[in-house]
């Protein structure tokens, strides 16, 4: 126990006193919040230059007027001209665009756009709206029906999103739900690939350095491959608790000194700005706050673990059975294949119904599990039981894979210079 | 004395391949004991049973005469055929972590490390990492790793193989020293020379099979062959040469003496005494030199192969 004890030290402070590890941490960080700010940055110089947009109105209901020049867009009006003379003039002019308004019979008839970009969804839609309020009200006038009437009668009641406990959310309770699962189980499969190579790494080093021989004549071949993994994973996990701390600091400096909100996005941002009234933010900060925080840091550390503890074992058999780097591609596709197949899983079926057949059964397969579970995890209603069978798999699965990793990883340190392929390792597993 | 190792009817099977067959040795306390044979013999497999890397099949190791337990790695000190430590690792850093892992405390392995690093002049590397290391000084700590947990038995495959003549000669000293002070040696080499000069006792493995084991000048007494070596000055080399008996089979070779003389070498039948050929050699000129051709460990080493196929 004493030597096993001796080896995870050694290997953690081989890790974290190594230089690369050092510049990632520390560096990692720095890019982090300088990406957020350029990106942040270049928003904000996006919307300074407003986007040219000629509108065409051959109706004498005077349209043009919904549109007025802001930050954005700035709308050219032409008159008189005739369809095709305002596209050629617009193309001419290089405008953004050219926002048509045909009229037949004094009629509004066709409304089209002409744009060689391609606008989005939200820019075409208010387009359409606009207009269409417009020209509604107009046909409603010109029945002889009040406007007033109508308006004061209309009913716009928002539906009021609740749980059957009665507690309120918002509707962007669905968006932190998944942005808090993508990013666990995003971070959690980053950390199973960067670490798992690191371990695979250390494997291969022990072995061409040839002091294997040295170190499995004091150890059981066992505590080596144990004390490996554990303690590249305490570096792992010192190294994601040094970017929690940093880039909680960094983002706090930067946002206080440079102004930059660099914490919300410009998809956010419409939906935030539409939500002015502080009802709306307490709901959301009230949504995030109801995220089951507790239960998610606890099942993420107990699936982290897990499913580390799970992949670095295959890892280091990798690495026992190779002689150098580069032959290992051969068998890193059984490992990258579940954990994209978990995202994958995680990001399409799990947000869409998070207790659809497909999300649940690869909730307990161990080797998605981690990372599914925890996506589906902020959803909430996942019982107890569900987590403990998922978890129970995964650990009892974890015994089971050590125990055939530990066999390759005996027989594999010791083998030299052989060209290894699957056949080898199924023999190394019954010998 | 006791023996310091018994390996006893081990056997090792790597899926078809039969690795080690019904193999045992007796290694006596004290003894500088060679582990000879061609590659892939079976002698690595061998020392990684003794070194409780691997496990046998079947059979058994007695350390001290005591069944091979974990905790006899204490008493084994091993430096295999691939060498190699961490190279990114402080020289002083490394060796306490494998000391410690040997079972040593810090402070145990500080003052014996001080004692070693001294002794073979490398005290100024403590804080050096490897890689800045010359080939020679790593060896010498290489050494230093393998016996700074004062073993009673060492273990060296190919001791020699990699070192410059001169920190060979060095580490053939302290070997020998070793010994003096009363650990028990085992080498695994196919280099005949350094067997000649330092082992007191062998064993051939050949085809995973032990095919010889004993004190090697009992083996070399049973491998005498009635050969003889033998200088004559003569009239007439050309002609005294002819007048060789026959039955004596005599093959000219070169020895260091004289010029002119004649040099060969003979194999005396059984059924003439010495003393009788002796005097029929006479005859032919004045003797210089005679003397009995022991056969070297390299004759018998070709020789047992050869037998066994």
């Amino acid at each position: 126990m004493d030597k096993l004890w001796l080896i995870i030290k050694r290997e953690y402070l081989n890790k974290v006193r190594n230089r690369t590890f050092i510049v990632m941490t520390f560096v990692s960080p720095v890019i982090f919040v300088a990406v957020a700010l350029l990106i942040g940055w270049l928003t904000s110089i996006n919307s300074d230059t407003a986007r040219k947009i000629a509108v065409l109105d051959q109706t004498d209901a005077n349209y043009v007027a919904l549109f007025e020049t802001n930050d954005r867009n700035e709308y050219i009006v032409l008159d008189g001209l005739s369809k095709e003379a305002a596209i050629a003039a617009s193309k001419e002019a290089d405008y953004y665009g050219l926002i048509l308004i045909e009229a037949r019979e004094q009629q509004l008839a066709d409304i089209s756009f002409y744009s060689d970009d391609s606008p989005s969804q939200g820019f075409l839609e208010s387009i359409e709206n606009k207009i269409n309020k417009q020209a509604t009200a107009n046909n409603l006038e010109d029945a002889g029906i009040d406007l007033n009437v109508i308006k004061e009668r209309t009913v716009n009641k928002e539906l009021q999103l609740q749980d059957f406990t009665g507690e309120k959310t918002s509707k962007m309770s669905g968006w932190i739900k998944i942005a808090a699962g993508g990013a666990a189980g995003y971070l959690l499969m980053m950390f199973i690939i960067i670490y798992g190579n690191m371990v695979m790494r250390s494997v291969i080093e022990e072995k061409t350095n040839r002091i294997i021989e040295i170190i499995v004549s004091s150890v059981k071949p066992i505590y080596l491959m144990i004390g490996k993994i554990t303690g590249t994973s305490l570096a792992g996990i010192t190294q994601f608790l040094i970017w929690v701390v940093v880039g909680f600091i960094l983002m706090l400096v930067a946002t206080t000194f440079l102004g930059v909100d660099a914490f919300s996005n410009p998809a956010n941002a419409d939906v935030m700005l539409q939500a002015q009234d502080m009802s709306k933010m307490e709901l959301i900060f009230n949504d995030i706050a109801q995220l089951p925080i507790l239960k998610l840091l606890i099942c993420f550390f107990i699936y982290f673990m897990g499913g580390y503890f799970l992949y670095a074992s295959i890892y280091t058999a990798i690495g026992a059975a190779v002689d150098n780097e580069t032959d290992t591609q051969q068998f890193m596709l059984p490992v990258i294949l579940p954990l994209m197949l978990a995202i994958y899983v995680g990001f399409f079926s799990v947000m869409d119904n998070p207790h659809g057949t497909t999300a649940v059964i690869f909730s307990y397969i161990p080797l998605t599990s981690p990372i599914v579970m925890l996506m589906r995890i902020p959803f909430g209603e996942i019982a107890w039981w569900e987590i403990a069978i998922s978890m129970l798999l995964l650990y009892v699965s974890i015994i089971g894979v050590a125990i055939l990793a530990a066999k390759i990883y005996r027989i594999g340190i010791l083998m030299y210079g052989k060209k290894t392929n699957w056949k080898e390792l199924y023999k190394w597993l019954r010998y | 004395m006791g023996n310091a190792l018994e390996a006893i009817r081990i056997k090792k099977d790597y899926g078809d391949y039969t690795a080690l067959n019904d193999v045992s040795i007796t290694v006596p306390k004290g003894s500088v004991y060679g582990l000879l044979g061609p590659n892939g013999a079976g002698k690595t497999s061998l020392i990684r049973i003794i070194n409780q890397i691997t496990m046998p099949d079947q059979g058994y190791i007695l350390l001290n005469g005591e069944q091979l337990k974990p905790r006899h790695i204490e008493d084994i000190g091993y430096m295999p055929e691939e060498r190699g430590l961490y190279k990114s690792m402080k020289v002083g850093e490394q060796c306490i972590y494998l000391a410690q892992l040997k079972g040593l405390t810090k402070t145990q392995a500080k003052e014996r490390l001080n004692y070693w690093f001294e002794r073979l002049g490398i005290e100024g590397w403590w804080n050096k990492k490897l890689q800045e290391l010359s080939k020679g000084m790593a060896q010498k700590v290489q050494f230093i790793v393998t016996v700074m947990h004062e073993p009673s038995l060492l273990i060296f495959d190919e001791p020699f193989s990699g070192f410059d003549p001169m920190n060979a000669n060095l580490i053939k000293d302290e070997i020998l020293k070793l010994r003096d002070d009363g650990a028990t040696i085992i080498f695994s080499t196919h280099r005949m020379e350094s067997v000649e000069e330092m082992c007191d006792h062998i064993a051939l493995i050949h085809k995973s099979n032990l095919v010889l084991e004993g004190k090697l000048s009992e083996i070399k007494q049973q491998y005498r062959d009635r050969n003889y070596a033998v200088s004559l000055i003569c009239e007439n080399n050309d002609l005294a040469f002819q007048q060789i008996p026959a039955e004596f089979d005599p093959q000219p070779i070169a020895l260091s003496g004289l010029d002119n003389t004649l040099d060969f070498q003979i194999k005396i039948p059984n059924e003439v005494a010495v003393p009788i050929a002796l005097n029929r050699l006479l005859k032919l000129g004045e003797l210089t030199h005679f003397s009995e051709v022991i056969p070297s460990v390299n004759d018998i080493f070709i020789k047992t192969v050869q037998q066994h196929g």
